[in-house]
């Protein structure tokens, strides 16, 4: 902590560089630092390892794919994976109507990795904004908005985004919008309560003394310090995510069941648990695998980082 | 001056509420065209005279302002409206499954503590030993895993390889039982109904350690902490001079104070029992409010999915409410 403060503060009194480029080296050397010191937690560092792989295997799922994840065969139904005597041109057996299991559960992969990602993102950028303003004001706009956080938290999570995705029906967008709705709050609570305790900090007084104005004293001085409590919540909700959708998938509620994602996978296979086991346990192993990594690189991230956020 | 304190708790949740009812009533309006449309749009043939009488029915012809004033005036009255598909008041369909559903719940509640509890505690007692390393990787699975993944291997295993615990329902055809509370395993012993108390056990089993292994999971864990901490504190340290026995001081100084956080934590994972009673209920066709709920929404139900939305998030609000005078009242440093 004390080295990356050190960096952090050395580069705040470079004054010849533009505001933007310290802050992108500030960032730059916070990354950078992390990684070396998640060398020191195995298992979160395995978990980096795994999701960079579950990343790659998304991003070239069409050149990985042996087969088209939509293409049947009604002939090959219900084959068994290489390991329970099937052969190696469906290495993962096939499903009820004979589609290649390995590659749909390559190609699913494609719908956690992306809603996660992208529902993350619109967490964080609408959460940490507002939250910011907030925070850094805390004027009627904060009381405004709090009082509809309070609000939004009132509610469970999963029970909020199953009803709205019962008005809104399925659909990519639809369901990322469900989950944004109410995961920005997480974000907002966090960026608002730093804001309010670092604001009256000293460094902030001095950049206020040398007549930076407020934009540029919340984006440049005050978000580089709260920067990695964002990150380790992101990548803890990144999992959370995740499941949340392989859950409303598995409901019949996530995205349209023309595309592969494992939530769908494993309700398809419920009904052949007896003759073929594999069609719902194969994706869902896939899918515990990648939270569990997420997961322990979150806490991983968490001691490192920010061990306040610590539950135990 | 706690009686005022508690009594400003409970007047502060009625705000919360009534936001709530008017997101969950604009939320219902964001659909494109209104629901009727779309349910008639599924069902087909259909005369405009019928369209308008539905309409009527339930006040879609009447202006915005005035629709959202007799949505929160029916509320007042736990009128929750109507639903398309069964023509019965929601409030009674939720009379109807929510005996299968208090019973799942206090089943999963009860599963979570008893194993969660002890194992935070002896995890925190024994700190760093393999039997806490094994019960934090134990709660750490617990906590990534999906309840229907969960549910899933539990049927694999169970049911299909081992052929032990049934999968579907809460009672066998065939078996007689009096309903009285509608609680089966209660009605069953109160009875004295050994068969329908063997049936129905055999019934819940998997469907309650399914639901409630996450919330096991997380309150093991901030047991754990909770006893980390308390056992630091000086009161120990002098219980421990004065020669009480190890086990009466972790029993009765440590255990009760480290409780007081946990509390709060089960009030909080009420959502998430809530949340997964809906998928729950619809793997083990459970007939309890979340399968009904799973089910009105592909029907296009939406006063059903409506009022059982809104009355989740009374039964959310309300257990975390409790859960706070329970905090209050336990704990004498916490002021509201």
């Amino acid at each position: 902590m004390a080295r990356l403060q050190e960096k952090v503060l050395t580069s705040n009194f470079n004054f010849k560089e533009s505001p933007f480029k310290i802050k992108y080296r500030k960032y730059l050397h916070a990354a950078v630092d992390i990684l070396s010191r998640l060398k020191k937690y195995p298992l979160a560092f395995v978990g980096l390892i795994v999701l960079v792989v579950y990343f790659l295997m998304a991003v070239f799922a069409p050149f990985l794919c042996p087969h088209d994840p939509a293409e049947s065969n009604i002939s090959i139904r219900l084959k068994p994976p290489i390991f329970l005597g099937g052969d190696w041109s469906n290495p993962l057996g096939t499903d009820s109507i004979g589609r290649d299991l390995l590659s749909r559960i390559i190609y699913g992969s494609r719908v956690s990795l992306l809603i996660g990602v992208i529902t993350v993102s619109i967490s964080v950028v609408v959460g940490s904004s507002l939250g910011a303003v907030a925070g850094y004001f805390h004027g009627r706009f904060d009381a405004l908005l709090s009082r509809l956080a309070d609000l939004l938290l009132a509610f469970p999570f999963l029970i909020f985004t199953i009803g709205a995705m019962a008005f809104m029906g399925p659909g990519f967008w639809n369901l990322i919008i469900a989950l944004s709705f109410k995961s920005w709050v997480e974000f907002y609570r966090l960026v608002r309560g730093e804001m309010l305790s670092e604001k009256n900090k000293e460094y902030v007084e001095a950049a206020k003394a040398l007549g930076q104005n407020d934009f540029t004293i919340i984006l440049s001085e005050i978000m580089p310090n709260i920067f990695h409590s964002i990150l380790v919540l992101a990548t803890l909700r990144l999992g959370y995510l995740i499941v949340a959708e392989a859950s409303l998938s598995f409901l019949g509620l996530g995205v349209p069941p023309e595309i592969p994602a494992w939530g769908s996978m494993i309700q398809s296979g419920k009904n052949h648990m007896m003759n073929a086991f594999w069609i719902s346990t194969l994706p869902g192993m896939a899918l515990v695998v990648l939270v569990l990594s997420i997961n322990l690189l979150g806490e991983g991230l968490r001691d490192i980082l920010d061990p306040r956020l610590r539950i135990d | 001056m706690k009686g005022i304190k508690i009594l400003e708790r409970i007047l502060l949740a009625i705000p919360i509420m009534l936001g709530i009812a008017i997101i969950i009533f604009f939320f219902m309006r964001l659909t494109p065209g209104d629901p009727v449309d779309i349910m008639m749009g599924k069902a087909g043939m259909v005369s405009k005279a019928e369209i308008a009488n539905l309409r009527k029915e339930f006040n879609l012809d009447k202006p915005l302002h005035i629709q959202l004033f007799l949505f929160l005036k029916g509320l007042l009255k736990f009128d929750l409206g109507k639903s398309f598909t069964k023509g019965m008041p929601v409030m009674e369909l939720i009379k109807e499954t929510l005996p299968a559903t208090i019973e799942l719940a206090l089943f999963a509640m009860m599963f979570a503590l008893i194993i969660a509890i002890p194992v935070g505690v002896i995890s925190a007692v024994k700190q760093n030993s393999w039997i806490d390393r094994f019960a934090m990787a134990g709660s750490f699975f617990g906590i990534s895993m999906p309840h229907f993944w969960l549910a899933i291997v539990a049927i694999l295993i169970f049911s299909v390889k081992l052929n032990l615990l049934p999968t579907q329902g809460r009672i066998s055809y065939g078996v007689e039982l009096a309903h009285i509370t509608g609680l089966y395993v209660f009605d069953s012993i109160v009875t004295g109904n050994l068969e329908a108390l063997i049936d129905t056990l055999k019934h819940i089993i998997l469907p309650a350690v399914s639901l409630g292994s996450a919330m096991a999971a997380i309150v093991a864990r901030v047991m754990r902490s909770s006893m980390l901490e308390v056992l630091r504190q000086d009161y120990i340290v002098l219980a421990r001079a004065k020669g009480l026995p190890e086990w009466l001081v972790i029993t009765k100084h440590a255990v009760k104070n480290a409780l007081i956080p946990t509390i709060t934590v089960v009030g909080l994972q009420m959502g998430v029992l809530l949340g997964g009673n809906m998928i729950i209920e619809t793997v083990f066709g459970w007939p309890g409010i979340g399968r009904m709920v799973v089910n009105a929404i592909f029907a296009r139900d939406y006063p059903l999915v409506q009022g059982v939305v809104m009355f989740y998030a009374f039964v959310y609000i309300t257990a975390n409410l409790i859960v706070d005078i329970i905090y209050t009242v336990v704990n004498p440093k916490i002021q509201l």
